[in-house]
């Protein structure tokens, strides 16, 4: 056991070093994360501003869509990116993929390492790096959007949870996108694979937009949300922030994480095992 | 006593049979034809400690599935294999621990940093004692003349030195069988010749056992004491070298140096012209004839040198290769004939 640690926290420092070779590249994508929140910021000021001209209204932007004014769904935008900045796990399914197609995988089935927790240490170094980076632009947003926090900073022990949501959420990604990946055993593209989970998490993560805004006619949307793991992935700590969800709610919210990221890791387990007795050894 | 035994050991691959054009790419989504690709059948053979066997074979022949049956990285469709006792494709830990793969056009090393950072991780890998690690490292490096490169991005490395790393990186936890396939592919004759030397001088310190694959000859003749060909995933020949010849060489190749003024005409009636070159002539002849054909040369002309050999080896593992081919694809028609009859 303290063989493996020391071996992961070797393979820890290695994955630091190698993230930081390419650091124009690294830094261009730190930056890049923060259009698509500009973006939406500049397009629902837009749709904010028209709904407020059509009220009639003085005040300007204080309309609400679903619950949300302006303010409100900035913050809940700045939250999101934040989620996403722990669930999201840029080329992993790709990398995976690629690995079984080009035979680069055979080095972990030669070597006594376990390819998905070496994945995993990995990541978090990767990530650790990126929140590094990331930490000034945004503090600049947070602070630039200070006043969007209308009810302020949540309680210490509802922070703690979400702390715990954000990790989870981290895990879930992760294992996740790994099981994508693993599909490669079977069907040696999951290009296409990929994008469809994109086009889902898109819509179903509260990603674009609260979920709260999803429509119940003709068909309940919320019913849909509840059951996939999608909301996990940017909706919820967000909404854990901003004290949408509470109570028991909260916690059972909590739960219904941990239970996705155990039912995902315990598929990536099944994946793997029965992908590498399928493989066959591509690539010379 | 036999440190890889393997009886009976098939693989078959099921490969999706793609035919040309658009159309048929379309039908291809419905219904897919398939193709039973037998990569290795029947395959035993039995490695004793210490030796450094050659596998040979055209491309495609077997040899390397038959190293990746043996590291484990596929499982067999039939037949059992142990090397040192364990299984390969059960890839226990303890098993991993104890052999090393290295193949010529794949890198296990981590292309943008140094070598120095996969030899360490390497290190706890495979949880070697960090004294005998630098002790391992600071022999092979020197052994290989690589000590000096330790410390740049192996992405800047040349092609013969990233193979010297990716040696020393399989070699770092001292595993007692090693795996080669084609381990000098690419790399120009004086790279091969450091390699070699070095498996070579390795081999024999630590009489480690040693299973190679390779396209160069030279690799098999400075190394192997064992020659395995393979052809059309059955083994075609156990044995030395030089057994090779005694068992499908059925010709020799006899030169004659002629005295200056002899006459050039009519050689041919003496036996097979193989090539002429002026003053010398070369003989292709059935083994038993060569006393015949020399004594009767002797006879009608003046000859100043005389030199018997054998053809040259590759020239007759590609006969052995051939042979092979056209056995199997005679089976194949007997097998269809046999069909369509039954």
């Amino acid at each position: 056991m303290l063989k493996r640690m020391t071996t992961w926290w070797v393979f820890f420092r290695v994955s630091l070093e190698e993230r930081m070779v390419y650091r124009g590249d690294f830094m261009i994508g730190v930056m890049m994360r923060f259009l698509p929140f500009a973006t939406q910021v500049f397009m629902f000021w837009a749709i904010y501003d028209t709904l407020q001209n059509s009220a009639g209204t003085e005040s300007r932007l204080t309309g609400e869509i679903g619950g949300y004014d302006f303010y409100n769904l900035i913050a809940y935008l700045l939250l999101v990116t934040v989620t996403r900045a722990f669930s999201s796990m840029p080329g992993l399914t790709g990398g995976i993929a690629r690995s079984v197609r080009e035979g680069e995988i055979k080095k972990y089935l030669i070597q006594p390492v376990d390819m998905i927790g070496l994945l995993l240490v990995q990541r978090i170094a990767h990530k650790l790096v990126y929140y590094v980076i990331a930490f000034l632009p945004f503090a600049f947003w947070f602070f630039l959007f200070r006043d969007c926090f209308t009810n302020g900073f949540p309680q210490l022990h509802v922070f703690g949870l979400y702390i715990l949501s954000l990790v989870l959420s981290f895990l879930m990604g992760y294992f996740l996108e790994a099981c994508m990946g693993l599909i490669a055993f079977w069907y040696l593209e999951v290009g296409s694979l990929t994008f469809i989970y994109m086009l889902f998490s898109f819509f179903l993560s509260g990603h674009m937009f609260p979920l709260d805004w999803l429509p119940s006619e003709p068909f309940n949307f919320q019913i849909l949300v509840d059951i996939l793991p999608f909301k996990f992935l940017a909706y919820f700590p967000a909404a854990v922030f901003l004290g949408k969800v509470s109570g028991a709610e909260l916690y059972q919210g909590v739960a219904i994480e941990l239970a996705w990221v155990l039912f995902f890791f315990a598929l990536s387990r099944i994946l793997w095992n029965r992908g590498v007795r399928r493989y066959s050894g591509f690539g010379g | 006593m036999s440190i890889i035994e393997i009886t009976g050991l098939c693989k078959n691959y099921r490969v999706y049979q793609k035919k040309e054009g658009l159309w048929q790419s379309v039908r291809g989504l419905f219904r897919r034809e398939y193709r039973e690709v037998q990569a290795v059948r029947d395959v035993n053979l039995s490695v004793d400690a210490g030796e450094f066997v050659a596998f040979l074979g055209p491309n495609g022949a077997g040899k390397t599935t038959t190293l990746k049956l043996l590291s484990g990285v596929i499982n067999p469709s039939s037949g059992s294999a142990t090397v040192m006792g364990h299984v390969p494709w059960l890839r226990d830990n303890e098993y991993r621990r104890r052999f090393a793969l290295v193949m010529g056009q794949k890198n296990q090393l981590w292309w943008d940093l140094p070598a120095q950072e996969s030899f360490r991780l390497h290190q706890h890998i495979y949880g070697i004692d960090r004294v005998q690690f630098q002790r391992t490292q600071d022999e092979l490096t020197e052994l290989l003349d690589v000590k000096r490169l330790l410390n740049q991005p192996v992405r800047e490395l040349s092609l013969g030195e990233r193979m010297k790393m990716e040696l020393t990186a399989a070699l770092l936890h001292s595993p007692s069988v090693l795996f080669l396939d084609e381990p000098t592919i690419g790399l120009d004759v004086i790279a091969q010749h450091n390699i070699q030397q070095f498996l070579k001088f390795y081999q024999q310190e630590r009489q480690i056992t040693i299973l190679l694959t390779s396209h160069y000859m030279k690799d098999i003749l400075a190394l192997c004491q064992r020659v395995v060909i393979i052809a059309d995933g059955t083994i075609q020949y156990d044995g030395s070298l030089s057994g090779i010849l005694d068992q499908f060489s059925t010709h020799k190749l006899v030169t004659l140096q002629l005295a200056e003024g002899e006459s050039f005409a009519g050689l041919e009636q003496i036996a097979p012209v193989e090539k002429l070159q002026p003053p010398k002539v070369i003989f292709r002849v059935p083994r038993l004839d060569v006393p015949h054909v020399l004594s009767r040369t002797l006879n009608e002309r003046q000859v100043v040198d005389v030199v018997v050999e054998d053809p040259p080896i590759e020239e007759i593992i590609a006969e052995v290769f051939s042979i092979a081919s056209a056995k199997s694809a005679d089976q194949a028609r007997e097998a269809k004939t046999a069909g369509v009859g039954g």
